[in-house]
């Protein structure tokens, strides 16, 4: 399983990064954590908008800092 | 993507009187406030009647408090609204919408779509490269961060309804206006190349039931993260509008920033645009060189200026932006910021 954490840099990117890096520790998942932080790479996945967090290629969420609860409903 | 309806239907109702005692409350204490201001003022802490301190702690004490009730609950409505909104459901409709039509459509949904101008690129590439207009994708870009509930929340509270309402529609007359113009210059060519090379998934969010309570729910989490962020700003801004209150003469503004200057309108646009300040912090200042004499289009030029065009943006959108398209932007929002000052300082 791959997470990819969408964000160029913003505060509330690092935030979603460090939530689910926690989620993931928490669980002992052993989920391959990706961050991407170039534009062509983030528009060619279609993210609209900052941060985004896709799921083997499958975009879960963007615009928002996810709840704990909603990565550990997308890791199970 | 928002939530799964997790409540059961029968208990949805259950919210219906905790909502009204909220409200109820919000009223009552709302009403409260200027009395309360005037007691902590001359009774709890003596100050005397007219003087400059007594003058400009009864004005923080009352605004303050205001405005940031007026923000809780704009901010809560703005939230449920934005729930039925998405950047995908907004570029579906621009995606291939003629001209004018469409600068009119993206300056309407730019101001309830969620927007953060640190995802500026993304989603510039998103519309460009789904079939939106480069003209109609700027109406987005700049009605976006210029028209937002912030500005709104406080130019409503400071500054009453009408200067509200003439800021909100000339803010979408700008958007609207630059958005058609840029389009009528083609200036596709001096958008990044690569940008358009991008094969850009189409990917639609996936399709969860929105439930009542999560919209509520996103009213709630607007309010935690725009209040919570804003604060600081709204507090600062009206302890500075409450000092110049206090200890600026009367008229002392009208020399610099009055109607008589026509020099002033210029001015406030080329100061206004590399300054990055947010609404919460500027209004409240602006409001206070009113009273002293300020000309209202000079003010309303000042704020747009602020608040529609920065310099972080600008960097940003360098990224997808050739320089010269940057400069034409930057340009063409700005003579349109100015337009609407000597407007308005003609007009009041």
């Amino acid at each position: 399983m791959v997470i990819t954490v969408y964000g160029p840099g913003c505060a509330r990117c690092y935030e979603t990064e460090r939530v689910v890096r926690n989620v993931l520790a928490e669980l002992q998942h052993d989920a391959d954590l990706q961050k991407v932080s170039d534009y062509k790479a983030m528009a060619a996945a279609g993210v609209l908008a900052t941060p985004a967090v896709a799921i083997d290629g499958v975009i879960k969420l963007s615009g928002r800092i996810p709840k704990r609860e909603e990565v550990k409903a997308w890791l199970t | 993507m928002l939530y799964a309806a997790s409540m059961i239907p029968r208990r949805r109702w259950a919210y219906v009187p905790a909502a009204v005692a909220a409200a109820a409350a919000w009223i009552g204490i709302y009403r409260l406030l200027a009395p309360l201001a005037d007691w902590l003022t001359y009774t709890l802490a003596g100050l005397q009647a007219g003087s400059r301190l007594a003058s400009a702690v009864a004005f923080f004490l009352y605004e303050a408090p205001k405005v940031l009730m007026l923000l809780v609950i704009v901010v809560f409505g703005v939230g449920v609204i934005r729930s039925f909104f998405t950047p995908e459901r907004t570029r579906r409709v621009l995606a291939g919408r003629r001209e004018s039509i469409g600068n009119v459509l993206a300056a309407l949904l730019g101001t309830v779509t969620p927007f953060c101008s640190c995802s500026a690129v993304p989603l510039f590439i998103g519309f460009v490269t789904a079939g939106v207009p480069l003209g109609v994708t700027f109406s987005f870009l700049v009605s976006a961060p210029m028209v937002n509930e912030v500005a709104l929340v406080l130019l409503f509270g400071l500054l009453g309804w009408k200067v509200a309402a003439l800021y909100m529609s000339t803010g979408l007359v700008i958007a609207i206006a630059a958005g058609w113009t840029i389009g009528r210059l083609g200036l596709e060519r001096f958008v990044e190349s690569w940008v358009f090379e991008v094969r850009a998934a189409s990917a639609d969010e996936p399709a969860a039931p929105i439930s009542w309570p999560s919209r509520f729910r996103a009213g709630r989490e607007a309010i935690a993260d725009i209040v919570g962020r804003v604060w600081p700003w709204v507090l600062a801004g009206i302890a500075v509008g409450a000092g110049i209150h206090g200890y600026v003469p009367e008229q002392f503004m009208a020399g610099i920033m009055g109607k008589g200057a026509w020099w002033a309108v210029p001015v406030a646009v080329l100061v206004g645009i590399p300054m990055y300040s947010n609404a919460a912090g500027i209004i409240p200042v602006v409001q206070a060189l009113l009273a002293k004499g300020a000309a209202l289009g000079t003010v309303l030029a000042f704020m747009m200026a602020v608040i529609g065009l920065s310099l972080p943006e600008v960097i940003i959108l360098r990224k997808v932006l050739r320089p010269t398209l940057i400069a034409v932007f930057v340009g063409v929002v700005g003579t349109g910021i100015l337009i609407v000052g000597y407007l308005f300082n003609a007009v009041f």
